[in-house]
C-alpha cells in the first residue's frame, strides 16, 4: 500500500533526519513530522493542530489524515497526547474548560471546529468508545437504544429491536446477552462492558470510530475479542484508536502514527514503523528503550 | 556479608523500638476520638432524659367522671332542637350540676365558684359537642370525663407539692380536700391527651394543643419544599454544567457560600422588608414564612445538589456525550437521575433544618397567639418552634410540660426526617 506521495515524501526525508538526530529529547516547535501523514482517501483531515490546556502546549503543529475504511494506532509515551489529540476529532475536549485548540480539522471537507457547527451531529457521525469501559447505569437494552432513541433513528418499537440486535451482533455480544435485555449493563464482565459500549457506538451508525485505549482495563482474552472486532468493523467504519500496547497496534492497525511530548513524531504504514523506524524517538520507543 | 547482616538488625531494632511509640500514638488518638464521642453522646443523652422527664406527662390529661344530666330546660327550653340556639345554651350550668351535686356542703357563691374551677372552661364546650354529633342526647344523663383544670391537673400528676405553704401554691387546701374525695370515689382519671394534638393554642393549658403549630409547619415547609427544591437544583445544574467557569460564577460561588453563614434573623428582616411590606403579603402567614425559609435553605440546598452532581463520575458524561446526546440530554437523562437520591438528601436536611428554624419567623410575625388552627398558607399560623418558645415564655406550671412535649414531637420530627434521609443516601447510593 505504498503510494506515490509516500514514495515523494522518503525524498525528502534525509534532511529531516539529520534535524531530528541532533534534538534526541525534546523537539523544537517547528518540527516535522517524518513520514507522509496524507493519504488518498481521507475520511477526517487535520491541519497543523495545535492544542492547548492552560498555558500548556499539549499537541504541536500536528498534520495527520485518517483513511476510509482503515485503523489508524497512535502509540507513544504516556503524557505524549496522543488521547488529546484523539479527543479533538469529534469535540471531546470542549467539556474542559481550559483547553483551546487551533488548526483544521475536516470531516469529509466539513471544518468541525467551525462555530456554526453543530456538536451533537458531528458526534453522531464520529463515535468514540473510552479507555474504561462506561456503560450506563441502564438496562443492556436501553444502553444500545438510547442513541437511536434521542436521535429518532428507529420510527417503531420493532424497528429499535431491529438496531439493538445488530448492533449487539455486530459487537459479537448478542449471544450472550440476549437472553438478559433487561438486566443492568453494569451487571456484565469488563470485557463484555466494554463490547456493549462499543455496540452502543455504532447503534448510531457512526462514520469513524475512536478509541481511546479501549483494551487497558481488559483481561488478555477479552482483548482478544475486542480486538477481532475491531478488525471486522474495518469493512464498514473508519477507526482511530489510541494504544499502550505496540503489539495491539501492530495487530489491529495499517498505519501507525508516533506521538512524542506533543509531537507527531513519526507516521506511516504499521508494518514500515515496527520493522524499519526512520526516526530515532520512534525506533527507540518501539524498541523498547523508554516508554 | 556479617556486616550486612549487623545493618539489617539494626534496621529492624530501630523499627521494633519506634513501634511501640507508634502504637501508644494510635491507642491514645483512638481514646480521644472515643472520649469525643462518649461526651457528644452523653450531651444528647442528658437533652433528652431532660425532655422526656418533663415533658412525658403532658400526654396524658387529668379528666373527671361525672354523671351529666343534659337537662332540656336549660339546653333548649323552647324544644325546637335548633342548633344555633343551642350553641348559645348555658353549658356551665349541665357541666357544674353535677359537682354541686357531689358536694351538697359547698354553699355560698364564692365556695362553690371554687368548687366549679376543678373543671376547665373548656368543659361546656365539650358538652355541648357531644350535643352537636347528637342531639338526642338532650334529656338523658350521661357518664362523661369532664376535662379539669390545669391546676388540678397539675396536683394529680404531683408536680404541685403540698408540703408547700398555702400561700405559696396555685391550689389551696380547701381544693385539695375536693380532689382528694373525687380520687377516694375514682372519679379523677388519667386519659390519653388527644386535645394536645388536634387543639390550636390557648390561653389555658389543659386546652392548648400544638395542632395549629404543626399545621402551620406544614404549610410553611410546604411552600418552602415547593420553592426551594426545584430553584435549588435549577441553580445547582446551571452553576454546575452550563455555566462557564470564569470570575462571575466563582463570585456567586463565594457568595452562595457565603448566604449559607448569614445568621436567619437577617433573612426574617429582609422578609419583613420585601414580601410584608413591599409585596404587601399578609403578616403571619405561612407563605411568607415559607418564603423566608426559602431564601435560607436554598444556599444549603445548592450546595449539597453541586456536590451530588460532582460525584457523578464523569465517565456517564462522556459516554452521554459521545453517542451525540445534546448537553441537556446528557445532564436529563444520566447525570440527573444519579445525582438525585444526593440532591433528596439535601433537601431533607434543609426541610429539617428549615423546620426547626425560629428567629426568621418571629420577624415576620408568626409569633403571634392564634387559636385557629390554619386551613392553608394564608391564614395567620405559627409553627412548631415558635409555639415551643411561646410556651417557654408561659408561666403557668402546666405548660412546662407542654413545651417540652412540643419539643418531643419536634424532635421526633426531625429524627423521622433525618432517618429517611440516611434510608435514602443508604439505598441509592452508588449505583453505577
Amino acid at each position: 500500500m505504498i503510494t506515490a506521495e509516500t514514495v515523494a515524501a522518503e525524498g525528502e526525508l534525509t534532511g529531516t533526519k539529520t534535524r531530528s538526530e541532533r534534538g534526541s529529547k525534546a523537539l523544537d516547535n517547528d518540527f516535522e513530522t517524518v513520514g507522509n501523514v496524507r493519504v488518498a482517501d481521507p475520511r477526517m483531515t487535520c491541519t497543523d493542530v495545535n492544542v492547548y490546556y492552560g498555558d500548556k502546549h499539549a499537541i504541536k503543529n500536528c498534520s495527520l489524515d485518517i483513511a476510509q475504511n482503515q485503523v489508524v494506532a497512535m502509540i507513544g509515551p504516556s503524557g505524549c497526547g496522543k488521547s488529546t489529540f484523539l479527543r479533538c476529532l469529534n469535540r471531546m475536549n470542549d467539556t474542559i474548560d481550559s483547553c483551546r485548540v487551533t488548526g483544521e480539522i475536516k470531516l469529509d471537507d466539513q471544518d468541525i471546529y467551525d462555530k456554526r457547527l453543530d456538536v451533537v451531529p458531528l458526534r453522531a457521525q464520529v463515535g468514540m468508545v473510552f479507555q474504561k469501559p462506561n456503560p450506563f447505569p441502564k438496562s443492556i437494552y436501553d444502553n444500545i437504544a438510547y442513541g437511536p432513541r434521542i436521535h429518532g433513528l428507529a420510527s417503531n418499537r420493532t424497528e429499535l429491536d431491529e438496531i439493538v440486535e445488530s448492533s449487539l451482533t455486530k459487537a459479537g455480544l448478542w449471544e450472550e446477552v440476549k437472553d438478559r435485555l433487561d438486566q443492568p449493563g453494569t451487571g456484565l464482565s469488563g470485557g463484555q462492558q466494554q463490547r456493549l459500549c462499543i455496540a452502543r457506538t455504532i447503534a448510531v451508525e457512526p462514520e469513524v470510530i475512536l478509541m481511546d485505549e479501549p483494551c487497558s482495563a481488559l483481561d488478555p482474552i477479552a482483548t482478544a475479542k475486542v480486538e477481532e472486532l475491531i478488525d471486522e468493523l474495518r469493512a464498514n467504519y473508519t477507526i482511530a484508536i489510541v494504544t499502550h500496547s505496540m503489539q495491539q497496534a501492530a495487530r489491529v492497525s495499517q498505519r501507525t502514527a508516533y506521538f512524542h511530548l506533543g509531537n507527531l513524531v513519526e507516521v506511516g504504514e504499521t508494518t514500515q514503523i515496527f520493522t524499519n523506524p526512520r526516526h530515532k524517538l520512534t525506533e527507540d520507543y518501539i524498541t523498547g528503550r523508554f516508554g | 556479608m556479617v556486616d550486612q547482616q549487623n545493618t539489617r538488625k539494626r534496621t529492624i531494632d530501630i523499627v521494633n523500638a519506634s513501634l511501640k511509640r507508634r502504637y501508644a500514638r494510635e491507642r491514645r488518638f483512638k481514646a480521644m476520638g472515643l472520649g469525643a464521642v462518649i461526651l457528644g453522646l452523653l450531651f444528647v443523652s442528658a437533652l433528652f432524659v431532660d425532655i422526656f422527664s418533663k415533658g412525658y406527662t403532658a400526654f396524658v390529661q387529668t379528666h373527671i367522671e361525672l354523671e351529666v344530666y343534659f337537662d332540656p330546660a336549660v339546653i333548649d327550653p323552647e324544644g325546637r332542637r335548633d342548633l344555633d340556639e343551642i350553641s348559645r345554651a348555658d353549658f356551665r350550668k349541665i357541666a357544674r350540676a353535677p359537682l354541686a351535686k357531689l358536694f351538697p356542703e359547698v354553699t355560698g357563691r364564692r365556695d362553690r365558684l371554687a368548687l366549679y374551677s376543678i373543671l376547665s372552661s373548656g368543659a361546656p364546650y365539650q358538652l355541648l359537642d357531644m350535643v352537636k354529633d347528637d342531639i338526642g342526647v338532650i334529656g338523658q344523663t350521661r357518664t362523661i370525663d369532664l376535662i379539669a383544670d390545669d391546676d388540678v391537673d397539675m396536683l394529680v400528676k404531683g408536680h404541685i407539692d403540698r408540703d408547700t405553704a398555702a400561700a405559696d401554691r396555685r391550689v389551696n387546701d380547701t381544693m385539695i380536700g375536693w380532689i382528694d374525695r373525687l380520687e377516694q370515689l375514682g372519679l379523677v382519671k388519667k386519659k390519653f391527651n388527644t386535645r394536645f394534638f388536634t387543639n390550636g393554642d390557648s390561653r389555658e393549658p389543659e386546652l392548648a394543643g400544638i395542632g395549629g403549630a404543626a399545621a402551620g409547619s406544614f404549610y410553611t415547609l410546604l411552600v418552602t419544599l415547593a420553592l426551594s427544591f426545584p430553584i435549588g437544583v435549577a441553580a445547582a445544574i446551571y452553576l454546575e454544567e452550563f455555566a462557564p467557569k470564569n470570575r462571575w460564577t466563582d463570585l456567586i460561588e463565594v457568595n452562595i457560600n457565603n448566604l449559607a453563614a448569614v445568621p436567619s434573623i437577617v433573612f426574617g428582616l429582609l422578609g419583613l422588608a420585601m414580601f410584608i411590606n413591599l409585596f404587601g403579603l399578609p403578616r403571619s402567614a405561612p407563605l411568607v414564612g415559607g418564603l423566608v425559609l426559602t431564601l435560607m435553605t436554598l444556599p444549603t440546598l445548592i450546595i449539597a445538589s453541586r456536590a451530588a452532581l460532582k460525584s457523578v463520575p464523569p465517565s456517564i458524561r462522556e459516554a452521554a456525550l459521545g453517542v451525540g446526546a445534546s448537553k441537556m440530554q446528557t445532564v436529563f437523562h444520566h447525570v440527573l437521575p444519579l445525582a438525585m437520591p444526593g440532591m433528596l438528601t439535601g433537601t431533607i436536611i434543609g426541610m429539617a433544618q428549615a423546620l426547626g428554624e425560629t428567629a426568621p419567623l418571629l420577624m415576620i410575625g408568626m409569633v403571634a397567639f392564634i387559636v385557629d388552627i390554619p386551613g392553608g398558607p394564608f391564614d395567620p399560623s405559627t409553627v412548631l418552634p415558635v409555639q415551643v418558645y411561646l410556651w417557654a415564655d408561659s408561666p403557668e406550671r402546666a405548660f412546662v410540660e407542654r413545651t417540652s412535649a412540643a419539643i418531643i414531637v419536634l424532635l421526633a420530627f426531625l429524627i423521622a426526617m433525618n432517618t429517611f434521609a440516611v434510608i435514602m443516601r443508604r439505598r441509592f447510593e452508588r449505583r453505577w
